[in-house]
């Protein structure tokens, strides 16, 4: 089974070619550490009008920082692990699956959080000791 | 007689059997399902970390005050530089592993050797790293102490720079008495935790020292830490103070909320767990590649299938890194 299907070279929705799958992964090592250089920084200076800025509960900082890593991630799974070169159906069925599952948790459990964070802050019993 | 052979009318088409439908090998699509359960398994933890943290979202400690060090800079304030380094070994390693994959689809063992290799050398790199991390963490740095309510009360000078419990805490005046079965009661041992120094010395300490001030564990609305006025200080320290606190274990963290150090031990340890047996999986792999087992076979399709592995601790680790040290 050598190599019998030819890789996807095309990334950015095909605005940006590469000639060979090797410097395709140059290209998207050089992306991610891009994307990593400007999360550390924006880390350790963070700018006070992304830090005092709320959007959704969240800091807007913090929104730029899940957004990159969602950025990381979909280039980590699409050309480090070839999802790009996979069939429709088997993207789908871990993609689709493991999104809906994560994103169903993740929204539930930080409600509840918020809640309980909530309950103790009002509460009759002070915690504060 | 008739034979018995039962035609089922259905040779050649879709349900006959014998379709690959995802053009994945069984080995690797099952791999792509075991990453599905693993990656479902880490959402879970990196979830109840956020449910603790929106719990205590006013007390919770602020990560680039707690991972400030750096291998041999000692008292250099190096916030997160460490991890970035630890992320950007972990994404070089992932680039060589699928290198490693493309060598392989191409059929040359010396390449695919070489870059197992590299991606062998990163993922010790990293959980060398790690190590070190923890080592770091469960030292600790300035100590802090307890209050009967379980929340951290650090030490700052008028300046707002920490102070480490070491440098104001006076010196012992009498022999630490050890509790013994024969002249205590039988049934309570030594406390297996000991700080450098008691809760008494530090107290003294820190009345005799105006320059002095303590700041809580909530945060005010810019999500720093309140600092008290030395009124304030002398009252928190002197009425709800209860014990020393130096490094992070499972019960105790001066850092802050001890639930941060729970999940900080769980979810770094549960990934580099993942790290190490990827490391181990490598290693196998890397020495069949040696003995040519693959060239045997005609194809590389293991490294594929581990370097799936590979790349998925990679994409946790981006996680991670996200919620734990940045966000």
């Amino acid at each position: 089974m050598a190599h019998d299907q030819a890789h996807k070279l095309a990334i950015f929705r095909g605005t940006l070619k590469f000639k060979s799958n090797v410097t395709k992964i140059w290209g998207v090592f050089v992306i991610l550490s891009i994307v990593t250089t400007i999360e550390v920084a924006l880390g350790i200076i963070r700018p006070a009008f992304l830090v005092d800025t709320h959007f959704l509960a969240l800091k807007l900082l913090n929104w730029i920082f899940i957004l990159l890593t969602l950025f990381k991630a979909y280039y980590i799974t699409w050309d480090f692990m070839h999802m790009r070169d996979e069939t429709t159906g088997l993207r789908r069925a871990v993609i689709w699956t493991s999104l809906f599952l994560i994103s169903y948790l993740v929204v539930l459990l930080l409600i509840e959080g918020d809640y309980i964070y909530e309950v103790y802050k009002i509460g009759f019993i002070k915690f504060n000791f | 007689m008739e034979a018995t052979v039962v035609k089922t009318g259905t040779e050649g088409k879709t349900w006959g059997g014998g379709n690959q439908p995802l053009k994945a090998s069984y080995g690797k699509m099952m791999m792509w399902f075991f990453i599905v359960s693993d990656a479902l398994t880490f959402s879970g933890f990196l979830a109840s970390y956020g449910f603790s943290r929106f719990k205590f979202v006013d007390a919770w400690p602020i990560p680039d005050e707690v991972f400030t060090h750096f291998p041999f800079l000692h008292g250099v304030d190096a916030p997160m530089y460490y991890v970035a380094f630890m992320t950007f070994i972990l994404i070089f390693s992932s680039v060589t592993m699928v290198l490693a994959v493309d060598a392989g689809h191409k059929m040359q063992q010396n390449k695919v050797i070489l870059y197992m290799f590299l991606t062998i050398i990163g993922g010790f790199i990293f959980l060398g790293s790690q190590a070190w991390e923890w080592a770091t963490f469960i030292k600790g740095d300035y100590g802090a102490i307890e209050t009967k309510g379980g929340q951290i009360v650090q030490f700052l000078d008028k300046e707002g720079e920490r102070v480490a419990l070491r440098d104001f805490a006076v010196m012992a005046t009498g022999e630490r008495a050890e509790q013994t079965k024969e002249n205590g009661i039988w049934f309570k041992n030594e406390s297996e935790y000991y700080p450098s120094v008691s809760f008494e010395q530090v107290k003294e300490g820190f009345l005799a020292n105006d320059n002095l001030l303590v700041r809580v564990q909530h945060k005010d609305e810019h999500g720093h830490h309140i600092i008290l006025n030395r009124e304030e200080s002398i009252a928190k320290v002197v009425n709800d103070g209860q014990m020393v606190v130096e490094g992070a274990n499972l019960r105790h963290n001066e850092y802050g909320h001890p639930l941060f150090a729970n999940f900080f031990f769980f979810i770094t340890g549960f990934h580099g767990f993942h790290v190490a047996t990827g490391v181990l999986i490598n290693c196998i792999i890397f020495f069949n590649i040696i003995l040519g087992t693959y060239e045997r076979r005609g194809h590389y399709e293991m490294v594929e299938k581990v370097g799936l592995y590979w790349h998925f601790v990679d994409l946790v680790w981006v996680f991670v890194f996200t919620f734990f040290y940045l966000v």
